[in-house]
């Protein structure tokens, strides 16, 4: 709980810093609020404090919000000026930022149906105004229109999904949900079913999973690059939690029955992902494309449910999320040089810029899946974990579509390094060096010794 | 003794790393990295008691609670790919001090990256280690080839990696259901081995191993990519690629695919067989209609290939010994061959054959060197392709004479072709272009004199090097052996 307060009272002091002009303290007070957030959440280790049956803050969201925190801490060290070029209101956005992370940090820990909308909802609300933050753009304008009426629809199914089950079971609470389904396995209301396909479409919808990903594509394009790196990385963890919380956890008694559906999402999911993905010309919306197949790999950890699900769901998101925010951060740093992000923007730059181009480097060999790297590893668990119930066709499956994406990731790489271009400086700024060596190093950390993470919850 | 090992592998990394930090000096600082991780392999082999023994022996755990170990230990069959290795990056570090390459830094660094990814899939006991060292030994390669290759390199490079990554994949599928197959739930070579799967399995396990490795290699139909990519290399990268990364796949099938699934091979081996006999007549007879020098040693090499590949998979003592000795003398013949075209290259500018002639007349020292190692190379008696592809042909022999006819006849026609070809490059009169020739001088000399001591001397005395796997190879076929007499 503290955690959740942290955020919220720093988001309200950065509101009022705003308000009187505190430009130069906004960034430091969030920062020193998020690492504070970050000590609460580190020191609630093994603790499973409830909250009166609504949130817990057991290892699973500890974990999860963690990773979120530190995922949020490296997104506005990238903030630096970038906002600014936006409009004249920096604390604005900051503060929807941070309510966006509150909501999250609910959606990790909610032990009650309610909590679960509810934080969707204050995450999403912040998330509807950040991608329409570039007032005057019409991609941004699209971007948020879209965001929010697709953002709205999937609320509807989540709450229709909610009520059904509500119908079936009388109580919000997930702990008698799961109860209920374990007492009256064989019995189990018929109202059930549908509300827990409801759920699952809402919460695809969130996710980006296809087929209910037709959004994110435009929307990732339209909004800010780094609303999108917080939208692609941050919340598609928090969101996937959510997912595993539930799925995995209270409706694990009907396994097999919501499996086949999911199945079928896995596999529309990671071929859709990859394949559009193959024909993007433009480097962020190849990102947006291969986070819908990502999407498609995290879902994996769903189809066997073992001990270990949550543990490679954690390490997939961490490779992922730090792969991702590299490849965000050269993006947004080309994008002021050049004003382009094709792929042909980043033709020749390793030239000037070997370090910014090796990182690059890392960050798609690690969403490409390639060994010690962070993303192989991921990778690697989430085949094995399919494969302890030898669904091989799906492994099979899973491997062309890894194949595929070696091909796109690889894209930018031979235009940074094999292709001629004009010779740009970038400059990096001290903060977007900081961001990129950290995520580097956690990269090839988790790649080599992943040990330190594998057993964490 | 471990440290042996530990210093094996972990020499060429640091060497990589200071390698990239040290700018114009690169070259130098690889050569030494390089000859100093030939010290360390010389060091060993004085120090390896030639038995079937798994010596300098390291395992200590890795990320212990996926069963991954960090098991790497070396054997006779071992030995001789470390000691291909060590010899050969030296030698072509030094073959690439003539050409003023941009960023030489990283190129130099890439190369001893590699290193320690070959020496890694050489020496892994661990399934997963094995696996790591394959991959770590690709990415290096890449890009090697693709930074400082010709002008097609990026789309012949994509195709290479595409295609040598996707089996590779399902070699970690099989792995990964390998492991799944493990009661003691970790990556173990001899737990592999001691596994019990039926036919059905092991045909499985086979196919996704085989497909990896033949790729690699190449046997045929997986060649395709191989030509254009040896010809778009820059030469050093040709010379890692056909001198010393195609005997991953060839060490891999003796190492991994014979002793884990035999029954696989039992069902499949004759399939395999005709496949790399028809590989060994295709490669010769393509290699007849080439033009350009590089690809018909490109070409050349998948016929030795699939000759030693079909030498393994003849499963005799032979065959194995020989296979196991001609990866160490085609690594150094291919090499000395591309070294030779390189040369030829950097002056004329062109390998094309026709545009040639008449260099023996300006060029003497050149002629006799590059004389010598085609020699190798159509294997005459006296010199060291002779040894492996005499020992080969034995053992095809004893598993089915037609076999023998085909790959034999490759090796007539491999004399046609490489002969043809020296005439046409070396003898007859000199045209206007090759008039100017300059003969070899420094460290072009220096290479060519120790790889053709090295021909010579591994044709007339290879019995120390023979006897260095051979107590190995006996054990691994009384393994196989066991195994499919078990079943039957």
């Amino acid at each position: 709980m503290n955690i959740i307060i942290t955020i919220v009272v720093t988001a309200l002091a950065v509101l009022y810093a705003g308000l009187f002009k505190a430009k130069k303290a906004l960034l430091p007070l969030t920062l020193v609020g998020l690492v504070t957030a970050l000590a609460f959440a580190v020191t609630a280790w093994d603790t499973n404090i409830v909250y009166y049956g609504m949130m817990e803050m057991d290892n699973f969201a500890i974990a999860f919000s963690s990773l979120i925190i530190l995922g949020t801490i490296f997104i506005f060290l990238l903030t630096q000026n970038y906002f600014a070029e936006h409009s004249e209101n920096v604390a604005e956005y900051y503060t929807l930022i941070l309510f966006a992370l509150s909501g999250m940090v609910i959606i990790l820990s909610y032990t009650n149906m309610s909590m679960l909308f509810i934080g969707i909802e204050i995450m999403s609300v912040a998330l509807y105004i950040l991608a329409g933050i570039r007032k005057k753009d019409f991609a941004s304008n699209e971007a948020s229109l879209k965001y929010f009426l697709m953002g709205a629809f999937s609320t509807g199914f989540l709450l229709f999904g909610i009520a059904l089950i509500y119908g079936a079971t009388g109580s919000f609470s997930l702990d008698a949900i799961n109860k209920y389904l374990i007492s009256n396995h064989q019995s189990v209301s018929p109202l059930f079913y549908p509300g827990m396909i409801l759920i699952m479409v809402g919460l695809c919808f969130k996710l980006g999973a296809a087929p209910f990903h037709f959004w994110t594509p435009d929307v990732y394009e339209g909004s800010p690059s780094l609303i999108t790196a917080f939208m692609s990385t941050v919340v598609k963890t928090a969101g996937f939690a959510a997912f595993l919380r539930l799925f995995g956890g209270t409706f694990a008694p009907l396994h097999d029955f919501w499996m086949p559906p999911l199945l079928a999402i896995v596999f529309i999911t990671l071929f859709i992902g990859n394949v559009t993905a193959l024909f993007q010309k433009n480097f962020k919306r190849m990102l947006a494309y291969s986070s819908i197949s990502h999407a498609g790999y995290l879902l994996f950890s769903l189809v066997t449910l073992t001990g270990n699900s949550s543990n490679n769901v954690i390490v997939y998101a961490a490779a992922y999320t730090f792969a991702s925010i590299i490849a965000f951060a050269v993006l947004i740093l080309v994008k002021q040089k050049t004003g382009g992000d094709g792929f042909e923007s980043y033709n020749g730059l390793a030239k000037k810029n070997p370090f910014v181009a090796l990182a690059l480097t890392i960050s798609m060999l690690s969403l490409a899946g390639i060994p010690l790297t962070a993303g192989f590893i991921g990778k690697y668990l989430m085949f094995l974990n399919v494969m302890t119930e030898y669904h091989i066709y799906l492994v099979a499956f899973a491997i062309l579509n890894a194949l595929i994406g070696f091909y796109y990731y690889l894209k930018v790489i031979v235009a940074m390094y094999f292709k001629e271009g004009p010779e740009v400086e970038l400059n990096a700024p001290v903060q977007y060096k900081l961001v990129l060596i950290l995520s580097v190093i956690i990269t090839l950390v988790l790649g080599v010794y992943p040990a330190v993470i594998l057993n964490l919850i | 003794m471990e440290q042996l090992l530990i210093l094996l592998i972990f020499l060429p990394l640091a060497g990589a790393l200071v390698t990239a930090f040290t700018g114009n000096a690169a070259k130098y600082v690889a050569l030494v990295s390089g000859l100093l991780s030939l010290a360390v392999g010389l060091i060993i082999t004085a120090q390896f008691v030639p038995d079937a023994s798994t010596q300098f022996e390291v395992n200590v755990p890795w990320i212990a609670d996926l069963g991954i170990h960090f098991h790497a230990g070396i054997d006779g069959i071992s030995l001789i790919t470390i000691l291909l290795t060590n010899v050969l990056i030296p030698i072509i570090i030094l073959a690439a001090f003539k050409h003023e390459y941009p960023k030489p830094q990283s190129f130099f660094a890439l190369i001893l990256f590699m290193q320690a990814g070959l020496l890694i899939v050489f020496t892994a006991l661990d399934a997963f280690l094995f696996y790591i060292g394959w991959e770590a030994a690709l990415i290096p390669i890449y890009f090697i080839c693709a930074i400082w290759g010709g002008k097609d390199r990026i789309k012949v490079n994509m195709k290479f990696f595409v295609y040598t990554i996707a089996g590779s994949l399902f070699m970690l599928l099989g792995i990964i259901y390998l492991y799944l197959q493990n009661p003691a739930d970790n990556f173990e070579i001899q737990a592999f081995y001691q596994l019990n799967l039926d036919a059905e399995q092991q045909g499985w396990i086979f196919w996704a191993f085989f497909i990896a490795f033949a790729i690699k290699m190449p046997v045929f139909p997986f060649h395709t990519w191989q030509p254009d990519t040896y010809t778009e290399a820059p030469a050093a990268g040709t010379m890692l690629l056909s001198g010393i990364m195609l005997k991953m796949g060839v060490y891999g099938v003796i190492r991994w695919l014979l002793p884990i699934a035999p029954l696989g091979l039992n069902d499949w081996g004759s399939t395999v067989m005709v496949l790399s006999v028809i590989g060994v007549v295709y490669a010769s007879l393509i290699a007849f209609t080439q033009r350009n020098a590089k690809r018909l040693v490109a070409y050349s090499s998948i016929a030795h290939v699939g000759i030693i590949a079909a030498g393994i998979f003849a499963l005799n003592a032979q065959g194995m010994q020989g296979a196991i000795f001609q990866m160490l003398s085609h690594g150094i013949n291919v090499v000395g061959l591309f070294f030779v075209l390189d040369i030829i290259f950097s002056r004329m500018k062109t390998n094309t054959i026709a545009e040639l002639g008449g260099i023996a007349k300006t060029a003497p020292k050149l002629a006799i060197a590059f004389l010598i190692i085609v020699l190798g190379s159509v294997a005459l008696p006296g010199t060291n392709g002779f040894v492996g592809e005499f020992l080969l042909l034995t053992g095809i022999y004893q598993y089915n004479i037609w076999a023998v006819v085909f790959a034999g006849l490759s090796v007539i026609f491999g004399a046609v072709y490489m002969f043809r070809m020296y005439q046409q490059i070396m003898l007859g009169e000199t045209n206007t272009l090759t008039a100017g020739f300059r003969d070899i001088q420094g460290s072009e000399q220096l290479v060519l004199v120790i790889i053709c001591v090295l021909v010579i001397a591994l044709g007339v005395y290879p019995k120390p090097f023979l006897h260095l796997s051979e107590a190995s190879v006996q054990q691994l076929l009384e393994q196989v052996n066991q195994k499919l007499t078990s079943v039957k």
